[in-house]
């Protein structure tokens, strides 16, 4: 699903965010991400996302090779990627209604199939009936899970979550990990930013530690194959 | 994308910027009245040039003859001559002006009436009025109906009434000339209005849009509520001008009726038609949609998702 290949990149400012990063993610593995702040950690999602494009190196994401995706070609790539964000990226100004239907709306999508799907991926993070609230009047755990409504709803085969917990309280943090692997249970690669050490042990899934822009341990460059930790 | 749905995005985009528009109402408002007066000033220049020349009608597109007999010529020779002229080529029609019936005319709107009872006789000579026919009215073909005219014993001077035609058409063609300038400057205007108020929204909604690129929308997608908005300004900018224009017609209407009755015409001023009112709405949606997309190419691509 995701392969890394001798990965560098550098930003305008000089910055060496990553230098040299070589893994794979398999088609419906969950793996957590983890580092301290500036290791990298956030790099390695842009590039996936296809914020940022490598400086050095091969990703290829979805059978796609971000490097040489043309610009017209991007759209439709980022569709196959539900992205969670720490602070979520809700619009402040639309119902929750509306910032979960957003990814299907600019996919072109029927009225009436949009109405079924929100409902339905509403009720997969227990938001039913919150349809026609703003953001803010939400608390932070439910606004946390209208982004990760929103990631999901047009059911792509990458969820990507950048410090999904970061703000979160242990036990709102725990749900929300348990509402990831549930994607994960239905056959979505979940690759998931955390620095909270406690939930990657309590998951038990494989990690992937970046130390200074680089993959600790060493092991992973030589072998860029299925290293689970599990 | 089935057609639709397609129809079904348009529409929801189009319903949005109405929606955005009318959350706004000070500030589209002022954006309207820019682009109002500024559409509204070319079509009004427009509607005087064509009232000019309605106004001055027969004067300005027949280029009469006027055959002036000598004092001495009775009445019944001037009419025998009259039925001659009606026969000649190129002529298209010929009004005998009696001595008699001029002096009344004279005497009735020259305001000369009581001097004029002074007169013994009456000094004023039978005159012919020749219209030539519109395809015999070139410069050489008049001169030589001019030169026909002058060669009958009877006749006195023939004098061609061309001269001002050709000052008042050239007077229309600079009006002409301007008005297509104004309309061009103007429409520059507001292309620039529209292109300016797209990029303070495109600003304004900076983070909409990038998490719109960011859960896959296309440049196309995001651009167009924009290129709506800009459509939205120009055709409500263009329903104020041709308000502003309607309404100048119906104040000035009157008092140019008035004017006209003064000078003996029954001319009355002219509204814009349906033709100029549709090319004043369509330029505004135009000028709308361009000014927006000028604006949206520009300033979108700038704009992209940074997590």
């Amino acid at each position: 699903m995701i392969v890394f290949d001798r990965v560098s990149k550098r930003y305008p400012n000089g910055r060496e965010a990553l230098s040299n990063v070589t893994f794979n993610i398999h088609t419906g593995e969950m793996v957590f991400l983890t580092g301290r702040s500036g290791a990298g950690k956030s790099t390695v999602l842009k590039l996936i996302a296809l914020l940022e494009r490598p400086t050095r190196g091969t990703v290829i994401v979805n059978g796609k090779n971000t490097t040489t995706l043309r610009a017209r070609h991007i759209p439709a790539f980022r569709r196959g990627i539900g992205v969670v964000f720490q602070d979520h990226k809700l619009l402040a100004d639309r119902p929750v209604y509306d910032n979960v239907a957003l990814p299907l709306v600019v996919a072109a999508t029927a009225l009436k199939e949009i109405d079924k799907r929100v409902r339905a991926a509403l009720d997969q993070v227990g938001l039913l009936g919150k349809e026609r609230m703003l953001p803010y009047e939400l608390s932070v755990g439910e606004q946390q899970r209208v982004g990760i409504a929103r990631a999901v709803i047009s059911k792509p085969p990458l969820l990507i979550a950048d410090e999904p917990t970061g703000n979160l309280d242990p036990d709102l943090a725990l749900e929300v990990m348990r509402l990831f692997r549930r994607f994960q249970d239905v056959g979505v690669t979940v690759v998931v930013a955390t620095h909270d050490v406690h939930i990657v042990r309590e998951f038990g899934q494989r990690e992937i530690v970046l130390e200074d822009g680089q993959v600790h341990g060493g092991v992973l460059d030589s072998l860029p194959s299925v290293v689970a930790t599990r | 994308m089935s057609l639709g749905v397609a129809g079904t995005r348009h529409t929801q985009a189009l319903l949005g910027s109405i929606g955005r528009l009318a959350r706004n109402p000070f500030a589209t408002t002022l954006t309207l009245l820019v682009i109002g007066l500024a559409l509204a000033l070319p079509m009004a220049l427009g509607l005087f040039v064509r009232n000019a020349q309605a106004a001055t009608g027969d004067f300005a597109n027949a280029v009469d003859m006027s055959v002036y007999f000598k004092t001495n010529v009775p009445l019944a020779k001037a009419q025998q001559l009259a039925a001659d002229a009606r026969q000649k080529a190129g002529v298209a029609a010929v009004t005998l002006i009696s001595a008699d019936k001029a002096l009344e005319e004279f005497r009735t709107y020259s305001g000369f009436g009581a001097a004029l009872q002074a007169l013994k006789d009456n000094p004023l000579p039978h005159v012919l009025h020749v219209s030539p026919r519109p395809d015999a009215s070139s410069p050489a073909e008049l001169e030589t109906l001019r030169n026909y005219f002058t060669a009958w014993p009877e006749v006195d001077v023939v004098q061609i009434d061309s001269e001002w035609v050709m000052r008042f058409n050239a007077i229309l063609e600079v009006l002409r000339r301007l008005l297509v300038i104004t309309a061009a400057l103007l429409a520059a205007g507001v292309v620039a209005v529209i292109g300016n108020t797209i990029r303070l929204e495109i600003l304004n909604r900076r983070a909409e849009i990038e998490v719109t690129k960011l859960v896959g929308g296309s440049n196309a997608f995001v651009r167009r509520p924009f290129l709506y908005t800009g459509a939205l300004y120009g055709l409500g900018g263009a329903v104020l001008a041709w308000l502003i224009v309607e309404a100048t017609v119906a104040i000035l209407g009157p008092p140019v009726g008035t004017l006209a009755q003064l000078y003996g015409s029954r001319y009355s001023l002219l509204g814009p038609t349906g033709d100029d009112i549709g090319t004043v709405l369509a330029s505004g949606v135009l000028l709308g949609w361009l000014g927006a997309w000028i604006s949206a190419a520009r300033h979108l691509r700038a704009i992209e998702p940074r997590a």
